[in-house]
Order: C-alpha cells, then sequence, then structure tokens
C-alpha cells in the first residue's frame, strides 16, 4: 500500500462547531492548516441542535456570567472544574457576538438585540428563577451556527479534507503527537498528515446506544484514536439522558419547547415536574427531568397503549409562536411522531443525547495525562475540543445550550492555544518509523479476516449491551454484569469481517472502522460507571440512593473527584476536581434541587 | 410485530469492479417501525453491505441522504415508507458524476456555492457588541438560510444539468439571494455584478422543478426573482 505524507503546521479532525471555530483561528493567523472530516462539514452532527446557546447578554432581562457559572456548576452536581467554567461562562458574550459578526442569523428581540429564551437549569441571581440566556435563531440554532462557521472558513481559506476518516494517531518516542493517519474514503487510500499540532473536535459517540438523539456519525472516533494511543478518558460514566426524544423514532425535541411554555404531562394529564422540582418545574436539569420522567414510566403513568412514553404539550401556546419560535419542531413532530404539535401534545421518551466526559483538557483545550508522579501534564502537541473534550464544563451533568457554548470557547481556546503554542516551536518533530503501522494493520486485518462478526450484529451487541445495563438508572447487579458483557462484545468488535472489499467508498469498512471506537467508547463507560460507587447527576445507582447522610446518593467525601479509564488492562485512576476558580471564589458545595 | 416485504430496485456500481452499472432488485422486511426510507435502507444494507450511501443526522437537517425516489429527488431519512410505490426504485442524484451506487461527487455543485462568496461582507469596523437588526430585517432571511445543501434542487433542474460548470444553480442562488438580502451585508454591488451574466443568473427559466424538489420546503425560484428584481432596479 502507498502511503503518502501530508505536511501541515496544523491539523483538525472534525468539521462540526468545534472543528470549524478552531479553523477559523488558525487560517486566521495564516498557518498552514488542514481540516479532515468524515461528511462535509455543514453535515457534521453540531446541525442538530436546536434550542440555543447560552451567554449572559441580559439582551431580555438582567444577566451575569456569575449566575452561568453557579448554574454550570451547580447543573454538573460539582464534578465540573471551577477554573474550566468560569472561563467558558466569561468568553461566553463574546463567542457568541463573534457569530454575529460572522452573519449568523440569530432571532432579534424588538430593539434588534439578539433574542434570548429560557432554559432548563439556567436561572438568574444563584438559582432564583428561570433566565432568558439561551440566544437562538429559531429552532435550529446549530445549523444556523455551523453554516455561519463554515462560511467564515470559505473566507478565510480553509482548506478540508472532505469525506476524510482519521484512523489513528501518531505519537513520537517521547510520547508527543506528531500527526494522524487518514483514510480517504473516495479512493480507500491512506495518507499520513504530518503536523506541529492535532487538534481532535470528533464529537460525540452516543451511537453506543440502542435509543439515541445522534446521528449515525457519532461513532467517538477521537476517543477511540486517544484511547489506542495510551490517553485516558475521562468521566465515561456521564453520558445525558435528554428527556424528549421522540418516541420510537429517537430524534431530538429540544429543550426550547419548554422554554417557550410547553409541559410534560403523565397519562393523568398531570404536569407531574411540579411534583419533582417546585421551583424550575419543567425546566430543571435534564437529568432531573430524564429521571423523573423514567420514574413516572415506571410506575405506570406512561402514556400510549404500552404505557412507555410521556406528553409533551404545546397545544395552549399560540399558534404564531409555534410558527415562529420552534418551526423545526412542528415538522419534526409531523415526520416522526404524525402529530402536529399545534393540536395535540409529542409522544416524547429520555434518549441518550451526550457524552460529559472524554479526552482530558485544561480550560486552554490542551490534552493533559498522568505524568506517573501524581500529576498530570499537557500532552505535546495536542489539543481537543467540543463534546469529544473533557474540559470539564459539564461535569456530571450538562446544561442545555452548554454545549454549542462549550464548541465555541474550547474550540477558538484550542486555536488560539495551537497558534501560540507553535510561535514557540517553530520545526516539525520527525514522523517515527511506525507512524502509519496501526492504521495499515487495522485496514490489513478487516480486508483479509474471514468468518468474523459483521458489522451489523456487533454494533447491535454494543448498543443493547449499553442500552441495558447503563441507562438513565443503573443498578449495581446490572452494572457487573455490563462489564462482563461488554468484555465479551468486545470480542466481536475485534473480529470484524467485512464482504466489501472495494477501495472505492467502502461503506462497510468505513462501519467496521467505527465500530473499533464505538467498543472502546462502551468499555469506558461501563467500566467507570460500575467503578462509581456514588449517585451524582446523570450517574445515578441503586445502592447510592438519597440519605440525610448523602443526599440524592452524593458522596463528595469519597468520590468528589474525576475518573480516568485507560486502555490498557482497563485499569481506572482518579483526580481531583478542580474547585478554585481563576478569580472569582469558589461555589461551595450544596445539595442540589430545583 | 407485524412485518411486511418490500421491494427494491437499486442503481449499483462501483468502479473497482463493475465494468458498468446496473440496477439490483432486492426486498427486505420492514416492521411498523420503519417509518422512513432510511430505515429500510438500513435494513438492505444489513442484508447487502457492499450498497453505498451517504446518511448522517436522519432527521433532514444534515443533508446527505439525498437520492432520486421513484423519479423525484428526495432526502431518503424524510420519504415515508408507506408513500412509495413498488418497486421502489433508487437512483443516484441526476447530473452530477457518480462514484459508487448511489454516491455522487458534488464537486462542481459546491463550486458553485462558493463562487457566490457565501459569507457576510462587511467592511465596516467591529462594534463590541452584536450589530442591531430588526425581527423585521431578520425575517427577510427565513425561507433562505435553512438551506441544507442537500443538492436535490440543483440537481432537479434541467439548466444546472446542461450548464453545471457555468450557471449556478438554485442552491447557489439561494444564497446569493440570502446574503443580498441581509441587512449586514454591504457586497449588494459586487454580488450583483457577479451574477449579471448570461449563464451565472439568467439560465434559470423558472421550470421550477428547484421548488417541486426541495425536502425543506425553500423556493429557491422567488429568491432568483427577487435578484432579478434587485438588477431591474439598478437601471431604473
Amino acid at each position: 500500500m502507498n502511503i503518502s505524507v501530508l505536511k501541515f503546521d496544523a491539523v483538525i479532525v472534525g468539521a462540526g462547531g468545534a472543528g470549524l471555530r478552531s479553523a477559523i483561528q488558525l487560517s486566521e493567523a495564516g498557518l498552514k492548516t488542514a481540516v479532515l472530516s468524515k461528511v462535509f462539514p455543514t453535515r457534521s452532527h453540531t446541525v442538530a441542535a436546536q434550542g440555543g446557546v447560552a451567554a449572559a447578554l441580559g439582551n431580555s432581562e438582567e444577566d451575569n456570567w456569575r449566575w452561568h457559572m453557579y448554574d454550570t456548576v451547580k447543573g454538573s452536581d460539582w464534578l465540573g472544574d471551577q477554573n474550566a467554567i468560569e472561563y467558558m461562562c466569561k468568553k461566553a458574550v463574546e463567542a457568541v457576538v463573534d457569530l454575529e459578526h460572522y452573519g449568523m442569523p440569530f432571532d432579534r428581540t424588538d430593539n434588534g438585540r439578539i433574542y434570548q429564551r429560557p432554559f432548563g437549569g439556567h436561572m438568574s441571581n444563584f438559582g432564583e428563577k428561570p433566565v432568558r440566556r439561551s440566544c437562538a435563531a429559531a429552532d435550529r440554532t446549530g445549523h444556523a451556527m455551523l453554516h455561519a462557521m463554515y462560511q467564515r472558513n470559505v473566507k478565510a481559506n480553509t482548506q478540508f479534507f472532505v469525506e476524510w476518516m482519521a484512523l489513528d494517531l501518531i505519537r513520537d518516542s517521547e510520547g508527543a503527537v506528531v500527526g494522524v493517519s487518514a483514510l480517504e474514503m473516495e479512493t480507500g487510500n491512506i495518507a499520513v498528515f504530518h503536523a506541529r499540532a492535532v487538534i481532535f473536535a470528533t464529537g460525540g459517540a452516543g451511537r453506543i446506544f440502542a435509543s439515541s438523539t445522534n446521528a449515525f456519525i457519532n461513532t467517538g472516533d477521537g476517543l477511540g484514536m486517544a484511547a489506542r494511543a495510551g490517553i485516558p478518558l475521562e468521566d465515561m460514566e456521564f453520558w445525558q439522558f435528554h428527556p424528549t426524544g421522540v418516541a420510537g423514532a429517537g430524534v431530538l425535541i429540544t429543550e426550547g419547547v419548554r422554554g417557550e411554555g410547553g409541559i410534560l404531562r403523565n397519562s393523568d394529564g398531570e404536569r407531574f415536574m411540579e411534583r419533582y422540582a417546585p421551583t424550575a418545574k419543567d425546566l430543571a436539569s435534564r437529568d432531573v427531568v430524564s429521571r423523573a420522567t423514567a420514574t413516572e414510566i415506571k410506575e405506570g403513568r406512561g402514556c400510549g397503549p404500552n404505557k412507555d412514553y410521556v406528553l409533551l404539550d404545546i397545544t395552549h401556546l399560540p399558534p404564531a409562536t409555534i410558527m415562529k419560535r420552534l418551526p423545526g419542531i412542528r415538522e419534526i413532530s409531523i415526520q416522526f411522531a404524525s402529530v402536529d404539535p399545534i393540536k395535540a401534545p409529542i409522544p416524547v421518551v429520555p434518549t441518550c443525547h451526550y457524552q460529559m466526559g472524554g479526552i482530558p483538557t485544561n480550560y486552554t483545550s490542551r490534552v493533559v495525562a498522568p505524568n506517573g508522579n501524581g500529576d498530570e501534564e499537557v500532552v505535546s502537541g495536542f489539543y481537543a475540543a467540543g463534546e469529544c473534550a473533557c474540559a470539564s464544563v459539564h461535569g456530571a451533568n450538562r446544561l442545555g445550550t452548554n454545549s454549542l457554548l462549550d464548541l465555541l470557547v474550547f474550540g477558538k481556546s484550542a486555536g488560539d492555544s495551537a497558534v501560540a503554542d507553535l510561535k514557540a516551536e517553530k520545526a516539525h518533530r520527525p514522523l517515527p518509523a511506525d507512524a502509519e503501522d496501526m492504521a495499515r494493520s487495522r485496514i490489513a486485518a478487516l480486508d483479509g479476516r474471514k468468518d468474523g462478526t459483521s458489522v451489523y450484529e456487533a454494533r447491535q451487541a454494543i448498543a443493547r449491551a449499553m442500552q441495558d445495563h447503563a441507562g438513565v438508572f443503573r443498578f449495581a447487579d446490572l452494572l457487573r454484569q455490563g462489564v462482563a458483557r461488554i468484555l465479551e462484545v468486545e470480542q466481536m468488535a475485534r473480529n470484524l469481517e467485512i464482504k466489501d472489499k472495494s477501495k472505492v467508498w467502502n461503506t462497510a469498512r468505513i462501519e467496521a472502522l467505527e465500530t473499533e471506537n464505538l467498543i472502546e467508547v462502551a468499555k469506558a463507560t461501563m467500566i467507570s460507571a460500575e467503578a462509581r460507587k456514588e449517585s451524582r447527576g446523570a450517574h445515578v445507582r441503586d445502592d447510592a440512593p438519597d440519605t440525610p447522610e448523602f443526599p440524592n446518593g452524593r458522596n463528595d467525601k469519597d468520590w468528589l473527584k474525576h475518573t480516568l479509564w485507560f486502555r490498557e488492562g482497563n485499569r481506572i485512576e482518579y483526580k481531583p476536581v478542580c474547585m478554585t476558580p481563576l478569580t472569582v471564589e469558589t461555589v461551595a458545595l450544596q445539595t442540589r434541587s430545583y | 410485530m407485524t412485518t411486511r416485504t418490500m421491494q427494491f430496485s437499486i442503481y449499483r456500481y462501483d468502479p473497482d469492479k463493475d465494468e458498468r452499472p446496473r440496477m439490483q432488485d432486492i426486498s427486505v422486511e420492514v416492521d411498523e417501525n420503519d417509518r422512513k426510507l432510511l430505515d429500510a435502507l438500513t435494513r438492505l444494507k444489513a442484508k447487502d453491505e457492499t450498497i453505498a450511501y451517504r446518511r448522517s443526522c436522519r432527521e433532514g437537517v444534515c443533508g446527505s441522504d439525498a437520492m432520486n425516489i421513484n423519479g423525484r429527488n428526495g432526502l431518503a431519512c424524510l420519504i415515508d415508507l408507506n408513500s412509495l410505490k413498488q418497486p421502489v426504485v433508487i437512483r443516484p442524484l441526476p447530473g452530477l458524476p457518480i462514484i459508487r451506487d448511489l454516491i455522487v461527487d458534488m464537486t462542481q455543485f459546491f463550486k458553485q456555492y462558493h463562487s457566490i462568496k457565501p459569507y457576510l461582507i462587511n467592511n465596516d469596523p467591529l462594534p463590541e457588541r452584536e450589530r442591531l437588526q430588526s425581527p423585521e430585517e431578520r425575517e427577510e432571511l427565513d425561507g433562505l438560510y435553512e438551506c441544507i445543501l442537500c443538492a436535490c434542487c440543483s440537481t432537479s433542474c434541467p439548466s444546472f444539468w446542461w450548464n453545471p460548470d457555468k450557471f449556478v444553480g438554485p442552491a447557489g442562488l439561494l444564497a446569493a439571494y440570502r446574503f443580498l438580502a441581509d441587512t449586514r451585508d454591504q457586497a449588494t454591488r459586487e454580488r450583483l455584478d457577479d451574477l449579471e451574466d448570461p449563464y451565472r443568473l439568467f439560465r434559470c427559466h423558472t421550470i421550477m422543478s428547484c421548488v417541486d424538489a426541495c425536502p425543506k420546503g425553500l423556493n429557491p425560484t422567488l429568491a432568483i426573482g427577487k435578484i432579478k428584481e434587485m438588477m431591474l432596479q439598478r437601471y431604473v
């Protein structure tokens, strides 16, 4: 196999929000930058984000980044790093204004400013009452944002390698990252991208679950690559189940629906969130609403013939509001639930949506890993941002609209950090002799293997195992069995056979390579979840119930720490949570309620 | 769960092994959870993994799975299975070079999109906060900015089939008008100059296939008409 080497200052893997945002920084700084993407940039999953991006602009009522910071720490159930959270919330206004300057078509208030709507967990005055903080373009915010950033990159002449799949990270003998290997889908050729900086912006891996709002492409490729290269994955037990996926179809219905006044109802027609979150009600944090919904269904108050969903009701809103603020949701409901929400409520269930954990980074988006001396240090040449990274701003539960903010702020800081580091360090470190070996051997194994497992079968096995053992509620015995089961499934995923041997646009090969990434994420999730013996945020176990000693089952004495999972030997380490913000006072530990 | 069998006829061509394209007749079992054509394609792919097509979001916002279905362009993820006459004939989008099976080479399509300078041009010093725009001014962008670049429109347009290198095509022109209509954009004159050409804009003969094909319900013909109006305005 002929392998070409392409030399760039920087390589960005992924062209969703985080990748495009960092590309703007690098291209505008005049660095020779390659952006690799499995799909044309505007097909990345950021495009599906709906409800908005958080920033304390205060356009409709008083707001303050300190309140936003408080809400984010509380939302994270205190597992978020407070330095990174301060950084993000403080930079939010600038991040959103940048987008407006790029041309993003935000909705507007009567005085011409960016329109803002309320969203779950975002409150004024340190948790007092919901505040309008989500900056929105109707219910198509991600689409408007992704296109605006792609357009800005067209202007900046960014060089894209579209429909290239990154295969593996290349590190030299000192552990520095010096490039990636990648597959050109159209030709089947492999190339090595030799770079002084590699930025991962590869998005999430929601496809490890059977029921997911995520796109088919969300297969955790960056996480798989990092894990194979010896980088640990942080806090992978924390997965967000969005309260309102369309029942059966999994397609997302934005929390913005509740922001505009939507109400969740059970089979009695009761607004059940009043019982679970008396202050915030339907706008409580996502983990809280998902658990409440799952409880209603479990206790027999679900709707429909099988009592297996609840109803999201906006029939009381004026049709004009729905048409103006939620047109995409109406389209989705009609398409995927056969319901016009102007006339009837939408059937919804909690659905896997977002990965809070990821590749460990600091708030400058540099990847960090333990150095063996009880401390951590930067992995030279390696950066990560967006859903694939764990800064950690979301901790144990992410607030709605903070994901788009995360990818903007940390996408930019990844770009800025790379620009600064590249100024200091001019020369490329040499590629190791075995730079492309791992990619080459993975492809050769797939081409040569007979009597293996089909990709379809392996994927079903992963998704089923995750769904059965690591869902909204977690059970100690199911988690233990889940670990054994996922390690069995791993044997299938390591033994994939493809019938299609074509070089040209071989989707079977691409899906097999993705499956090798999915399984790493699935193992990290199951093993980290089994190990964490408390309830916190999105991770709630039956053997860590709400008690006076441990309210909500959270045990700060033993578990106020981040998980680090290492692929080698499925080893787990822990590292402390940063409780010290950059300039303000610590948001002190409290019991979380809405 | 009740299942039923559906018949498909799918365009197949793999340049790595086929001398010429062929239609493959294939059937598949679907159940009541399979609502959309993409669900059936996923099942077909589980049966024959060599069938190649693009797909991602499966909810009609990413624009990956555009194809020609029973003679009409559409997104597989938005087409109701129940609405389809069998055998369902699936072909790649017409008018673009075929790479493999249902995957077309979209280079020409994106080249035309890029040619209209699809980005905001405004050379004023940047304000510290957002630029102001009234709700009415912002409303002018509705029906324009929602384009997902799936190419259903341009590849259903005879003018684009004949002159894909010279005619911008409905998707590119919709984008051009999106920036012309934006009160924040200052490049109106340059944009109109660029389009004032016998081919770039004026190959549109208002056949309106684009309107018919758009899975998002957008109206490129209307946008093209407005560009023409703006051009006329320059001379009165």
